[in-house]
């Protein structure tokens, strides 16, 4: 493990920030640390970074116990959330600062900021001001500025919060190939749940202080382990209970489930050709249009779900009555999730082959 | 039709209360400040201009000239030093009593002057707890230089503090913070980032300081003895000659406050706009 945390507790006043924290990072990984705000992500960041003490537990980084270790001998990067450029200085200067501290001679500063400012896009923008540049060119900025003086981490605080929805999507690509080609062990902490899957090759997601689950993107959208995970990644509705459902029998000591939008299948009257006694009827309570596709609000035996519709489909209104086919859904008690297949389904595949 | 009229009405309207105020201010600042400058200027020349450079020239007006000036680098400088760790603490730490730190450097903005002259004669005057102590070292405070010094500090004393607070509170930590990360040292980290953001402010700050410092009378009078060539700063020259009825040469000597008065404002006026053209 490259960076590893042990144990770690923290707490402010009377919140926790950490409680038992413990996770290891493989070398040349990109991490996403998940979690709702207050979930404690940005304190694990700092904590790594030195920013901040933990009150017990041990922070590894390369095999070093770095806890007694200021932060600036970490050999960390930090990209802030705002960034933090220093305003009073120009590109150049923001990018040389790290290395003008280690005295290194005017001609490798030379090189190394031009190196930089390549490798963000920047050219010919060195003498520029922060304030003269783009949200986007900003945080290109700040990236360059944390490594510079060629860190063995990079930490990055919420990268994308500061950037309008547009840019955001270009940037969070570019940074993927930018940490990807420099090859550095790089932490950034979002809320985006469509972010971290997007860029991390792994996501450590938190909640009241715990990591509640880490894992590839996939594995956390298909195995969720805490009812947390389960209802906090794809956008969940809870079922308070899914033993009224059809196809859906109790499990012993596990009373709620939660359902994706991909596990429902909502059909017109007459559409649904296939496992009609599986389905149950509802009511379209709400018609959001997505883009490419339609998400449908639908009230089934007082229970609301969400769930989507291709637009090729022949549309539906709101308050129309329709079938809606629940294939499966992750049931779960106090601390696991057990994912179940509507039994009804099975019983007439069997019958019709 | 109507609504035209209305919106013409409302026109009208705003010109007349456009007038009214503008004209308001004038009259006020005529009465206040033109007339009472102007004068002084023609009472200071009323007695032709030999009279004019003989009063400005006088040995003891030099002398009180070269005090003031004395007097308010001194203040100005010992203020600057104190206004930028009062104002780095109190806007970058959190601490205990940061509230109570806060008042107490308005003090001075709430105390008469003459209040703050009586409080020093009490604390180093011949009935203060500390005058045996400065008698055995043979330190002379109260009607001496020092004396004339220190009310001036105390009168100043808020000046670049209250100048320096709102700008580092404005500015967060984040900066800061990321340059210790670089591995930066505190004193790197202030004159590289904290002292070009507050830069403006302070020196708006010092000019204002300057300003009054300058003018101080009230606690400087209780502190000097009024000791002529020795103790007396231009404020208090200008008191003394005047009671001996030199009208012409009172106004005179004023008249170099009045000029740098205006080279004050002058300054000021640059580093305002410095300050706006730097202030990204």
């Amino acid at each position: 493990m490259y960076v590893e945390l042990k144990d770690i507790n923290k707490t402010f006043h009377n919140y926790k920030a950490s409680d038992h924290v413990n996770f290891g990072i493989e070398q040349g990984k990109l991490i996403g640390l998940l979690g709702p705000s207050g979930s404690g992500k940005t304190t694990i960041l700092r904590m790594i970074a030195g920013l901040e003490q933990p009150d017990s537990g041990d922070i590894f980084i390369n095999g070093n116990r770095v806890n007694d270790i200021p932060a600036s001998k970490r050999g960390v990067g930090f990209v802030f959330q705002n960034y933090a450029l220093f305003r009073y200085m120009d590109v150049f200067d923001n990018i040389a600062f790290g290395l003008e501290i280690q005295k290194k001679n005017k001609k490798e500063i030379k090189d190394r900021v031009f190196e930089l400012i390549k490798l963000i896009g920047l050219e010919g923008l060195e003498h520029r001001y922060p304030n003269q540049l783009s949200g986007g060119q900003r945080q290109r900025v700040a990236f360059a500025r944390a490594l510079a003086p060629k860190p063995q981490l990079l930490l990055l605080d919420e990268p994308f919060a500061a950037i309008d929805a547009k840019v955001r999507q270009e940037l969070r690509s570019w940074l993927k190939e930018m940490i990807s080609r420099v090859g550095i062990t790089s932490i950034f902490v979002t809320h985006d749940q469509d972010e971290a899957i997007e860029v991390a090759d792994e996501i450590i997601i938190t909640n009241q202080g715990r990591v509640e689950q880490m894992g590839s993107p996939v594995d956390i959208y298909k195995k969720p382990t805490t009812p947390f995970v389960a209802q906090f990644i794809g956008q969940s509705s809870l079922v308070n209970d899914y033993t009224s459902l059809i196809g859906f029998e109790q499990v012993e000591g596990m009373h709620q489930a939660v359902i994706r939008p991909e596990f429902i299948r909502i059909a017109k009257q007459g559409e649904l050709k296939q496992y009609l006694s599986a389905a149950e009827e509802g009511i379209v309570a709400g018609i959001a249009f997505r883009g490419d596709n339609l998400e449908v609000k639908v009230q089934v035996k007082g229970q609301s779900f969400t769930a989507t519709r291709s637009l090729e489909k022949e549309s539906i209104q709101v308050g129309e009555k329709v079938n809606v086919l629940v294939y499966r859904l992750y049931a779960f008690d106090d601390s696991k999730t057990l994912l179940l297949d509507n039994k009804a389904m099975e019983d007439r595949n069997s019958v019709y082959i | 039709m109507n609504i035209e009229q209305e919106s013409v009405n409302l026109k009208k309207g705003t010109k007349v209360t456009k007038v009214v105020l503008i004209g308001v201010s004038l009259v006020f600042v005529l009465i206040m400040l033109v007339i009472p400058m102007l004068v002084l200027i023609v009472y200071a020349l009323k007695d032709g201009g030999t009279k004019y450079i003989e009063a400005i020239t006088d040995p003891y007006t030099i002398k009180a000239l070269r005090l003031t000036i004395v007097a308010t680098v001194t203040a100005v400088a010992i203020n600057t030093f104190f206004g930028l760790f009062a104002a780095w603490a109190v806007s970058k730490f959190h601490f205990r009593g940061k509230q109570l730190l806060l008042t107490i450097i308005d003090i001075p903005f709430a105390v008469s002057p003459v209040i703050a002259g009586l409080i020093f004669i009490l604390t180093f005057g011949r009935i203060g707890w500390a005058h045996d102590f400065l008698n055995a070292h043979n330190i002379k405070v109260v009607f001496a230089v020092p004396g004339v010094i220190i009310a001036t500090i105390f009168v100043t004393f808020p000046f670049i503090s209250r100048e320096i607070i709102p700008v580092l509170n404005a500015q967060g930590r984040d900066e800061e913070e990321a340059a210790a990360l670089m591995g930066a040292s505190g004193f790197h980290i202030f004159r590289k980032i904290t002292l070009p953001h507050m830069k403006w402010a302070l020196l708006y700050g010092i000019v204002l300081c300057s300003a009054r410092a300058m003018g101080e009378f009230g606690a400087v009078s209780v502190l000097s003895g009024h000791l002529r060539g020795k103790t007396n700063t231009l404020p208090l020259h200008v008191e003394i000659i005047y009671n001996e009825f030199k009208l012409s040469a009172a106004f005179a000597v004023s008249s170099i406050l009045v000029v740098l008065a205006v080279i004050i404002l002058i300054l000021r006026n640059i580093v305002e706009y410095k300050a706006k053209k730097g202030g990204r």
